[in-house]
């Protein structure tokens, strides 16, 4: 195992006495106070997380749009200059690649913002499936600083720290603007179901545009109140809730697929006509226990029927939750599932929409 | 508080943490689990311990420990019968990550051999043993 990677940041973590794990080959926080600290001071103020390893991939080019609608399953003719829109990318069999957000900067000029972890997958994927478009295809991962900013007071931060930054800029859009001194593209995007922006910048600057936030009274979160942020707000992690054995229907991100001529189209369109067997739903435990990812579900008998894919205590809701997936015939909202959790067996029942929804 | 390891008490490979009192008589061993697993855990949100009354065997799981993050097992330091469960748990469970050595304290047992504690590790073996981690 070689050294993890470290994003522009990392002394700035460590300073900050964040707690450093090795979060799949990157040197990252897992947390700098505690998780549910971390996690409460984003959902009622605003905090900034370290995403420097998310991967980025530019398609510039006369065909560059033709090229990511081959890749993605969302409409990306919706898109207009300066929005962004998220999406899945899939194999011919509708398995997913990776979830993603598509930002389209220009008619020949189209960003792909992809998970850590699938990065290197990813671009060789794009690559060799863009092959006969014209299109040039760029890795910048490594030119790219990610830092994102979330939290009800996030946008009036950012538009306090640069004059007016995220005035009038509409959810899933994005600009130029300056921030500490620095170039940057704000994008009002997130993962933690709070309002919120993502900014994009050169990893040298990313530094001093952690400096200004945190000089402005922005708390540092870890990749921990991340994790349970996002869970709250019912959005799946690759690796976890979604990969490249179920499909966007499963995952219940069928509004997502809207485009035309994408790959794993057949399979998507084949799999929605003839019904679904298996769903992604979210639960909320009914007893005390908590799901983890891997725990099976069960049906009266004992007999596994589906498997919970992540589950944590809510620090917000307040309640044991998690996502699994389940035969589509127990995944309406109100039915109580099983859930193993570790030889006990433990009630659940399935929920509607996301544990947590800002006001 | 949490990197402290107080003298007097015992400690296993596990993480968990044994005080003998014997002030009463009886041989009463307080368990609870040590700063470094705490450290470990993050935000403790679930303690789950036996009933009074059971009877556990040393090593064997006597409960769970749930936070943010993960779920670790708690292993009994020594065999003996359950007498005390420190209940609050169950509503404040991070009293744990607050103060591990005295309100976050877990069960009491009563044992009738004292020996098996004595085996443990002390304040100062135990975070030489922390230190080859």
């Amino acid at each position: 195992m070689s050294e993890p990677r470290r994003t522009p940041l990392y002394d700035r973590h460590v300073a900050s006495g964040g707690k450093i794990i090795d979060f799949g080959g990157w040197a990252l926080p897992v947390q700098y106070v505690g998780i549910i600290d971390e996690h409460k001071a984003v959902r009622t103020g605003v905090g900034v997380f370290d995403v420097s390893h998310m991967g980025e991939v530019r398609f510039r080019g006369k065909d560059a749009q033709a090229a990511v609608q081959r890749l993605v399953t969302n409409d990306v003719g919706k898109l207009v200059d300066g929005a962004a829109q998220y999406t899945c990318a899939c194999y011919e069999d509708g398995g997913i690649v990776d979830d993603c957000i598509v930002y389209r900067h220009g008619a020949e000029d189209f960003l792909i913002v992809v998970n850590a972890a699938n990065a290197q997958k990813d671009f060789h994927w794009f690559v060799e499936q863009t092959k006969r478009f014209d299109v040039k295809v760029t890795d910048e991962s490594d030119d790219t600083a990610l830092l994102a900013v979330q939290g009800p007071n996030a946008l009036a931060t950012l538009s306090l720290l640069s004059k007016g930054a995220s005035d009038g800029l509409a959810s899933f859009h994005f600009r130029k603007v300056k921030l500490a001194g620095a170039e940057v593209t704000l994008a009002r995007t997130g993962y933690t179901g709070e309002d919120g922006g993502e900014i994009f910048c050169a990893p040298a600057d990313a530094p001093k545009i952690w400096d200004a936030l945190l000089a402005a009274g922005v708390r540092p979160i870890g990749l921990g109140a991340r994790d349970t942020l996002r869970l709250e707000a019912k959005l799946s992690l690759y690796g976890n809730d979604i990969d490249a054995e179920h499909t966007p229907h499963e995952a219940g991100l069928s509004w997502v697929v809207k485009g035309k001529g994408y790959i794993g189209e057949d399979a998507l369109a084949k799999q929605k006509a003839a019904g679904l067997s298996r769903r992604l739903v979210g639960f909320v435990m009914q007893e005390r226990g908590i799901a983890r990812h891997g725990y099976p579900i069960v049906d009266e008998s004992g007999a596994q029927v589906g498997v919970v894919t992540s589950g944590t205590t809510g620090p917000t809701v307040e309640k044991a939750v998690g996502l699994g997936y389940v035969p589509a015939d127990r995944s309406e909202p109100g039915s109580i599932l099983t859930i193993d959790c570790r030889g006990k067996k433990v009630r659940a029942e399935i929920v509607k929409g996301a544990f947590y929804k800002r006001a | 508080m949490s990197n402290e390891y107080p003298e007097g008490l015992r400690y296993t490979k596990e993480h968990e943490w044994a005080r003998i009192d014997s002030s009463s008589g009886a041989n009463l061993v307080t368990i609870g689990i040590t700063g470094f697993a705490v450290e470990s855990l993050g935000d403790i949100t679930q303690v789950d311990l036996p009933k009074e009354g059971e009877t556990i065997s040393k090593d064997q799981v006597f409960g769970t420990v749930e936070s943010v993050k993960a779920v670790s097992d708690l292993f009994a330091p020594c065999s003996g019968k359950v007498v005390k469960v420190n209940d609050p748990l169950s509503d404040s469970p991070e009293n744990v990550n607050d103060d591990p050595y005295d309100e976050g304290w877990m069960i009491q047992l009563e044992v009738t051999d004292l020996a098996e504690i004595n085996a443990l590790m002390d304040a100062a073996a135990y975070q030489a043993f922390l230190k080859d981690q």
